[in-house]
């Protein structure tokens, strides 16, 4: 049975919707269709991209993890006075993915062993992680060594380090997700939770080990997040938890759990937020419209992702009789 | 020879009401085991006790000879039992080869890492096994509810079962495509596998079982080999008394008043000039096989689905619009699906009885809910469906299928449709209930209202309707009154005719 045309038009509707913000912007601005345009794009949108891939691996099981940003900003906030009191930079980086993987950790103890709904489960650590935040940055900014600021500028073989982090982390977990029994196990978990505790799937372990991955993906996402500022702020990370599911359910995955990829969906989000965002600045548009794009964006994603949904149940509808 | 599966003494309790009462059977190996029993009667909790699903509070269970106390289903499966469950478990999300393999995909060099050519080919090979005609990569959601089922016994071929636990397999299946499960089967009891086949086709179990255990109130009724065993004296053991005839007795059909009149319904790759009447007080069954647009029918004339061609008339006015406009012109759906499409599970019975009619029970001028009326409506109607041990409060998802049915019907009758379609209304549902389901639309059909029954099962429609009409390929393949129901006839008329060319 051939897929109709309107399914697969909403299924590349993500690229589609890429390809003509980049004619757009590149007709109204002749700086926006260089390399260094989009070298600065893949740039800004790393550590995103980063977040973002932690973030479809716990929307596929059907949860939310709010907390990401949180994690960024005290991961970001002890790295930071790690390195101010002179510790050396592997230290540093260390110690964030450690937190985000204990703030992870938390989460998944959360939701896998006590049973808390997600959303409101990672909102509390959401709150618990901006309150330790600013106790441990005494809500001041911190400007960091020069050394943060190397991960950022180095350039191997012509793009910046956090886009090949990025990368890495895209392909790394998309192979996760299609070729390991791990990754299919979350599909089926997303599909049908109560099914998949039936076939005999470790249900918990599986719903713990995303919440783990995210907050990994978060303290990495906010590593990079640190070398392109140079400084911590208490308002270091915020936002980035909407930034990484707008992302992601722009590129095609499902809130509804069971549906998505990494690559290249969640990617291909992730790069379209920031390139609008980069567009809009090159042709100098009002900031204040800026929140009001997002607003658009993130309902037209969510829009896409019920739109596909209908369509998709739509499709399962049988064929009796073949017409001719 | 050990058994392949004894269970002793299983015992088992809910908060504090006893299910399960000192249950001992035994399954050897290359054996059938019909297990039968009411809804309620416990053969669901006995299998998900097998299947690791839950624990027995008391008994022993051996499997092969060897103490067995699975914890959980993994541990069933190690130990070689396999479950298919009434409510499919596929994932349609995945791929049929995924689904086959799902706990343990073949895998490249020793790591976690899936060797998707073993995987699709082992796949293929477990398909044409259970002679299902896919590809393996396909994805799931892609395939019918028969298709499904047979997919479900592949995967537990796979696991190398060797007691394979069946519950309620063929309620979701055709004629044929039940024909070719039995046989499969035969072949795998052949093969040396012990199974458990749980139905309420009584027929069905005694035509493919070695041996029948009946339960009823969580302990053994009877039980023997099945040639002992009749379709009226197993329903004798089931209910603890000689039951009644199950189908009320032949009505007077009502007068030839046209209803609901269907012309040339059609739209393309589902319904082909579909026409029908449906008159006052009339009994009207549509009989077909799996997958012939019976269903399809019933969702286009309720508003849930479109067609492109042909007018719905109802009392000679065109009906259209949604299901919210039909019902206010007198329209009534039981869905196929109780669980997913009929009942809010979590809700009250109170409060899924009252939903559609819920605007009648309000009080002017605010429209507040009239909790009295409410209350003494729920009451009436309780009485009327003959809802027993069920109180307003309990959530729905409580219920038995039996009960669930009758809220369902409660909820339409609150006020009396002009037309009532009902799809498969007693699938997976107890004789008790049936019968009184059946008795249920008799009563309302005397009342005038037309009554759509779409069913799979011959015997239900030929026992309840006043003429069938046959449905194959999205179109009316024949017509039948009741002097002309011969089983024969009805299941020819429904078998697909092969297109030329």
């Amino acid at each position: 049975m051939p897929r109709p045309l309107a399914l697969r038009l909403l299924e590349a509707a993500p690229l589609l919707l890429f390809l003509a913000v980049i004619l757009l912007f590149g007709t109204q601005s002749a700086g926006f269709l260089t390399a260094a345009n989009a070298a600065q794009i893949l740039a800004q949108a790393a550590p995103t991209v980063i977040v973002a891939v932690g973030m479809t691996f716990v929307l596929l099981t059907a949860g939310v993890d709010l907390s990401v940003g949180a994690l960024m900003f005290i991961g970001a906030g002890v790295a930071g006075l790690l390195a101010i009191a002179g510790y050396p930079l592997p230290v540093s980086i260390a110690v964030m993915v450690a937190i985000g993987v204990a703030g992870g950790g938390v989460n998944a103890l959360l939701v896998s062993r006590f049973g808390l709904v997600p959303f409101v489960a990672t909102l509390a650590t959401l709150y618990i992680g901006r309150g330790l935040g600013r106790w441990i940055t005494e809500t001041r900014a911190m400007n960091l060594p020069e050394s943060f600021l190397m991960i950022g500028a180095s350039e191997p073989l012509g793009l910046p380090l956090p886009v090949w982090a990025a990368a890495a982390v895209a392909v790394a977990g998309q192979c996760v997700l299609s070729t390991t029994p791990f990754g299919r196990y979350l599909y089926a978990l997303g599909a049908d939770p109560e099914g998949a505790r039936k076939a005999g799937l470790p249900t918990r372990r599986l719903i713990a080990a995303v919440y783990v991955i995210s907050g990994a993906c978060a303290g990495l996402g906010g590593l990079l997040a640190l070398a392109r500022l140079g400084a911590v702020s208490p308002r270091f990370g915020e936002f980035y938890e909407f930034d990484a599911i707008t992302a992601s359910v722009l590129g095609g995955t499902s809130l509804y759990g069971g549906r998505g990829r990494v690559l290249p969906d969640t990617v291909v989000g992730a790069l379209l937020v920031k390139t609008i965002f980069s567009g809009l600045v090159s042709v100098q548009a009002d900031p204040y419209l800026y929140p009001l794009i997002t607003a658009t964006i993130i309902f037209l994603a969510v829009a896409v992702d019920s739109a596909r949904s209908r369509l998709a149940a739509r499709l399962t509808r049988r064929v009796i009789r073949v017409d001719a | 020879m050990n058994a392949a599966v004894a269970m002793a003494g299983i015992e088992k309790a809910f908060g504090g009401v006893p299910v399960l009462r000192g249950i001992t059977l035994e399954v050897a190996p290359g054996s059938i085991l019909g297990l039968v029993g009411e809804n309620g009667a416990g053969k669901s909790t006995l299998m998900n006790i097998l299947g690791g699903n839950l624990q027995p509070d008391a008994g022993s269970i051996s499997v092969g000879g060897r103490p067995f106390s699975p914890r959980t289903p993994a541990d069933a499966r190690t130990a070689g039992i396999a479950f298919v469950h009434q409510e499919l478990t596929l994932f349609g999300n995945l791929t049929i080869a995924e689904n086959l393999h799902l706990t343990r995909f073949p895998r490249r060099w020793g790591l976690p890492w899936i060797d998707r050519g073993a995987s699709v080919r082992q796949g293929a090979d477990l398909l044409a096994r259970v002679g299902l005609s896919q590809r393996a990569d396909m994805l799931v959601e892609r395939l019918t509810a028969g298709e499904r089922q047979l997919v479900e016994i592949a995967r537990a071929i796979g696991a190398q079962a060797r007691v394979l636990i069946l519950d309620e397999p063929t309620t979701s299946l055709g004629a044929v495509e039940r024909g070719r499960l039995l046989s499969l089967l035969r072949e795998l009891q052949d093969a040396g596998l012990a199974i458990i086949f749980i139905s309420h086709e009584l027929s069905e179990v005694l035509q493919i079982c070695d041996s029948v255990v009946v339960l009823r109130d969580g302990q053994v009724a009877g039980t023997g080999s099945a040639s002992t065993f009749s379709v009226q004296s197993l329903v004798a053991l089931m209910v603890g008394r000689e039951v009644r005839q199950l189908y009320p007795p032949v009505r007077a059909p009502g007068n030839q008043e046209p209803l609901l009149e269907v012309r040339r319904l059609g739209e393309p790759s589902v319904a082909h000039e579909i026409s029908l009447t449906l008159h006052r007080g009339e009994m009207l069954g549509v009989f077909g096989l799996m997958g012939a647009g019976r269903s399809e029918l019933a969702r286009m004339l309720f508003g849930l689905d479109r067609h492109t061609s042909g007018d719905v008339l109802l009392e000679g006015r065109p009906l259209s619009g949604g299901p919210a406009q039909r019902i206010g012109r007198g329209l009534a759906f039981v869905t196929e699906d109780r669980r997913q499409d009929g009942l809010c599970l979590e809700a009250p019975v109170a409060d899924n009885m009252t939903l559609v009619h819920l605007a009648a029970l309000t009080r002017t001028p605010l429209r507040l809910i009239n909790r009295a009326a409410l209350r003494a409506e729920v009451a009436r109607m309780s009485t009327d469906v003959r809802l027993t041990r069920a109180p307003p409060h309990l959530p729905a998802g409580r219920l038995s299928g039996g009960n669930q049915q009758k809220v369902i019907l409660a909820k339409w009758l609150l006020r009396p449709p002009r037309v009532l379609i009902l799809d498969e209304p007693t699938r997976g549902i107890d004789v008790g209930a049936r019968g009184e389901i059946y008795e249920l639309l008799h009563r309302l059909a005397d009342t005038g209202t037309g009554v759509l029954v779409i069913s799979s099962e011959l015997e239900e429609l030929t026992g309840i309707c006043d003429r069938i009409l046959v449905m194959r390929q999205g179109e009316i393949g024949g017509e039948f009154p009741r002097d002309r129901f011969v089983r024969e006839d009805l299941l020819r008329a429904a078998l697909p005719v092969r297109v030329s060319g």
